[in-house]
């Protein structure tokens, strides 16, 4: 039986970890628009990233808070699933990781807000609000590519492919959400028909994060996140 | 001079004073997110988990609180119920429309606020700020930010 804090540590990492994937497009993004959404989506995830952090924290009750588990934790440590931690590459990739996303985590919070542990319950019903924003968005994204331009097309559905072999782990039997699964495929179904994509052919998946076995994506992404407090243990501003 | 004894109307008076950082024209209070006023404490809930506004809206009200002789009056974050927007006042719909912010509509109306034309198009669902987003009026050609229904 999985502890408040193993939950709330693999909530907080994966929200902590896309959320500095996402920030990194903040400047960068195909038009000012889609910059200031994914900086937006980018603040909901680290903001629910440190409301579950504290938690874990208090939790561990030895003393670290939200801050140290982000800034001063190793990468062997952290329990985020893979897919939050994969490259943006183009703007369709990340779309195509955000739409699987966060379909996922707004089912997973929704579930969450209606549990019996309060503390997590509190900040599920809060951050299902936000994340039903991030599926939305991400959702006309894959319409309005897949349903583009030949280009759009393809590049939609190249992310989808590239991305489709995280998807098993976070219905892993074992450390996933395996009951969420048929009601996350319906709603893939629905919206990848709507864009007229095929659904990706099965592949082999990728397990592992839920027990600190990372791609080394990760640990390049907490080099530059962690820099300032592991050269400057304890700054502030 | 501490205070000891205090009515809690007198304390959302000394709150009503109190701006949020983002959206100046609006009090703690007209955003609905102080939730409880007790004898020895405060409760507010944060509008969005990652606003950015929340800290320093809370330096904010411990610092009226102080002024006021409440240094002894805490303030607690309560999450739960999640704060929504049908929490904003009147007087703060009011405010909102009259700085150039369309309020929150349940009814999912958008008018502009500076013209009243409804003929408004949603430009993104992610404006300057989390719990706004962007709108472009059909009549006047005026961009504007409409508070989010949350
Ligand atoms: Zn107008």
């Amino acid at each position: 039986m999985d502890s408040v804090f193993d939950h709330a540590i693999r909530l907080g990492d994966d929200a902590l970890i896309l959320g500095q994937r996402l920030s990194e497009w903040c400047g960068h993004a195909p038009m000012l628009e889609v910059d200031l959404a994914l900086a937006n989506i980018a603040l909901d995830l680290t903001g629910q990233a440190t409301l579950f952090l504290a938690l874990a924290a208090e939790e561990e009750g030895r003393g670290r808070d939200a801050d140290a588990l982000a800034f001063r934790r190793d990468v062997l440590d952290f329990r985020n699933c893979l897919i939050v931690e994969q490259p943006n590459g183009d703007f369709a990739q990340t779309i195509a990781r955000q739409f699987l996303f966060s379909n996922w985590q707004e089912l997973l919070l929704a579930e969450i807000a209606e549990a019996p542990a309060p503390a997590l319950a509190a900040i599920a019903a809060k951050a299902v609000k936000e994340v039903r924003y991030h599926v939305r968005y991400a959702s006309e994204w894959v319409v309005r590519l897949g349903d583009g331009t030949q280009e759009s097309r393809g590049r939609m559905s190249d992310g989808l492919d590239w991305m489709w072999r995280f998807v098993e782990e976070l219905f892993d039997a074992v450390d996933g959400a395996a009951s969420l699964r048929p009601a996350w495929e319906a709603r893939i179904a629905a919206t990848l028909r709507a864009a007229g994509l095929e659904r990706p052919r099965p592949m082999r998946p990728i397990l592992g994060g839920r027990k600190g076995h990372h791609s080394e994506h990760l640990g390049h992404l907490l080099c530059e996140m962690q820099f300032l407090q592991r050269t400057y243990p304890g700054a502030t501003w | 001079m501490v205070k000891t004894a205090i009515r809690a109307d007198e304390v959302f008076a000394i709150l009503q004073q109190v701006h949020d950082p983002e959206i100046p024209v609006l009090s703690v209070v007209d955003l609905g997110i102080v939730r409880e006023v007790r004898d020895d404490a405060v409760a507010i809930t944060p509008t969005y988990s990652g606003c950015p506004a929340t800290l320093v809206i809370e330096q904010a009200i411990r610092q009226a609180l102080d002024a006021a002789g409440l240094q002894k009056m805490r303030i607690e974050t309560v999450l739960f119920p999640p704060w929504t927007t049908d929490w904003i006042t009147a007087e703060g719909h009011r405010k909102l429309e009259a700085y150039g912010i369309a309020p929150p509509q349940p009814s999912g109306a958008v008018l502009c606020p500076r013209c009243g034309s409804a003929q408004a198009r949603l430009v993104s669902e992610f404006g300057s700020t989390p719990c706004k987003a962007l709108y472009r009026c059909g009549a006047c050609g005026e961009p504007f930010d409409r508070f989010k229904c949350h």
